[in-house]
């Protein structure tokens, strides 16, 4: 039994003139603490899956399981879902942004209100809580949107391309921060990219996903000696450029 | 060559360009407001249809102290901004409607349309058979004459909101109304205050006309009543009363619009 299910995955959007498939047989598991990837070029339905998995919409046909129960979004935080973007609302400061999830739940007094507070200084953010976000940048705000993320203590995380709007160096850090607090956290993520060292770099196992309908093409596991460095060590470890070339050669065959 | 002579120079002539503006407008008032007078007194122009400067302002002071002036214009300041809220308040509640239910919102688009496109004042004789010559009928005009076209605007507004704010929203299990409050209206908002300042426009044209037709209280009262005894002086003393306050009305809007949006 795994920790999240992805069972027979089929999913198709339909409009007046057309149907088109976006996923097909998708079937996968993920185990409680693993870092996964999904990664492919644009258009092989990662978005879709990620949407699903958050059940922002149910799929065409196929299930979702986490923790051998089906998910129920409306009423439910044990998923927590990053953007490209960080989408924290403008008109609210850091402070009131990130206590968001809870005030939806009317959770937001009290200890809970104090461990939230805390978690600002964990991604780095310490003394930031009464700005706006236009006050910050790029890489704060993904910072503040990731401890959003993480306020409602989801179980697993999804994390749509949340590096890919950033500089490089900004991203290189990020990386490194988000790697760390999921894991002094010991969360289950699921990264979505189209970058494959992040994808090397930061997650236990990668999904190589094909376009047209997308499919999970290949799975490819990160060896041990990469998994338990720091994202940006691991950029630096002799394995990591083996895996890369391996990765390399089958997108390139997927071209074609 | 230094920095901060050159930036000292530039805020002279910087100066002198809003001062030179300044000077241009004051001008205008004054050649305007002159040419008025000369023109009335000269006979150039009829002066009892046209007036002039001097017999308006003596009829202000006149109308001023025997307190007539007074109690008319706030009737009408009373029934505008009457109007004015009540047509924004209803208008953007019916936009939250629209917005609430994507079949209700299908379902009335054409008789938004039609409403829209619509002259509303033309529909002021049965708003006063229907609610009476009071009060009542000529803020319904004011009020009316708004409504249709905020909510148009509002609702389109809430629907250009980034999907992505809602995305996020769900992710936590807000529902619908929690959306609403917690990104569809405050994303809106700098919209619902730039409506604001149409409307108060709006409202001015829906009392005025009102009151030409209830015909027993206002400005708009004075505008028809001097017309009717060929008193142009009160039809001119009533119309400079409307442009005051319409412009102190539309001045206060903007300042609520610069308090309330800070970015
Ligand atoms: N809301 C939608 N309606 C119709 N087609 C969509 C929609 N969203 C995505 N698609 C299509 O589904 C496919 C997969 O899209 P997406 O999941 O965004 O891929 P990715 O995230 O891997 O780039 C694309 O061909 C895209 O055009
Ligand atoms: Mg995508």
């Amino acid at each position: 039994m795994s920790f999240l299910t992805i069972q027979d995955i089929h999913h198709t959007y339909f409009s007046n003139q057309t149907a088109a498939t976006a996923l097909a047989d998708i079937s996968l598991d993920i185990e409680k603490g693993e870092f996964v990837s999904f990664l492919g070029p644009s258009g092989c339905g990662k978005t879709t899956l990620l949407s699903i998995i958050a059940g922002l919409f149910p799929p065409t046909s196929g299930k979702i399981l986490l923790e051998n129960k089906p998910l129920d979004a409306d009423s439910d935080t044990s998923i927590g879902y990053m953007l490209q973007q960080d989408y924290l609302f403008p008109w609210k400061t850091i402070e009131e942004n990130i206590l968001l999830g809870l005030k939806l739940i009317k959770k937001d007094e009290g200890l809970e209100r104090i461990k939230t507070l805390k978690l600002l200084s964990d991604v780095g953010l310490g003394g930031t809580g009464k700005l706006y976000p236009r006050e910050l940048s790029g890489g704060m705000r993904q910072r503040a949107a990731l401890a959003r993320t993480l306020a409602v203590d989801p179980k697993i995380l999804l994390l749509d391309e949340p590096f890919s709007a950033l500089d490089y160096q900004t991203k290189l850090k990020l990386e490194d921060l988000v790697f760390e607090t999921l894991k002094s956290f010991g969360k289950t993520a699921v990264l979505v990219t189209h970058d494959i060292g992040e994808a090397i770099a930061m997650s236990d196992r990668i999904y190589l996903f094909s376009p047209n309908p997308g499919r999970v093409h290949k799975t490819f596991e990160v060896p041990d000696e990469l998994r338990g460095l720091m994202p940006f060590h691991a950029r630096n470890h002799p394995q990591y450029p083996i895996l890369f070339q391996t990765i390399w050669k089958e997108l390139e065959s997927l071209e074609y | 060559m230094n920095i901060e002579q050159l930036h000292k120079q530039y805020k002279t002539s910087l100066k002198k360009e809003n001062r030179l503006i300044r000077l241009y407008q004051i001008l205008i008032f004054l050649v305007f407001f002159s040419s008025w007078e000369l023109f009335s007194r000269m006979e150039w122009i009829d002066p009892l249809i046209f007036s002039s400067p001097s017999k308006v302002w003596q009829l202000f002071l006149q109308k001023l102290a025997d307190g007539t002036l007074l109690s008319h214009s706030g009737v009408t300041l009373f029934e505008t901004v009457l109007g004015f809220i009540i047509g924004t308040l209803l208008g953007t509640i019916l936009a939250s409607l629209l917005w609430w239910s994507p079949r209700l919102s299908k379902t009335l688009d054409p008789y938004l349309v039609i409403l829209n496109a619509m002259p509303k004042v033309a529909l002021g004789p049965i708003i006063i058979v229907a609610f009476g010559p009071g009060f009542p009928s000529i803020i319904s005009m004011g009020a009316i004459i708004s409504i249709i076209i905020t909510t148009i605007v509002v609702y389109t507004a809430f629907r250009e909101v980034d999907p992505n704010y809602l995305k996020v929203l769900q992710t936590f299990g807000a529902t619908r109304t929690q959306a609403f409050r917690e990104a569809i209206l405050p994303a809106s908002f700098p919209t619902i205050i730039s409506t604001l300042k149409v409307n108060v426009g709006l409202s001015w044209v829906g009392v005025i006309v009102g009151e030409f037709l209830v015909s027993a209280k206002g400005l708009g009262y004075l505008i028809i009543y001097g017309f009717q005894v060929f008193n142009f002086t009160l039809v001119m003393l009533a119309l400079m009363i409307i442009a005051v306050f319409a412009t102190i009305m539309y001045q206060l809007v903007e300042l609520l619009e610069r308090k309330l949006i800070k970015d």
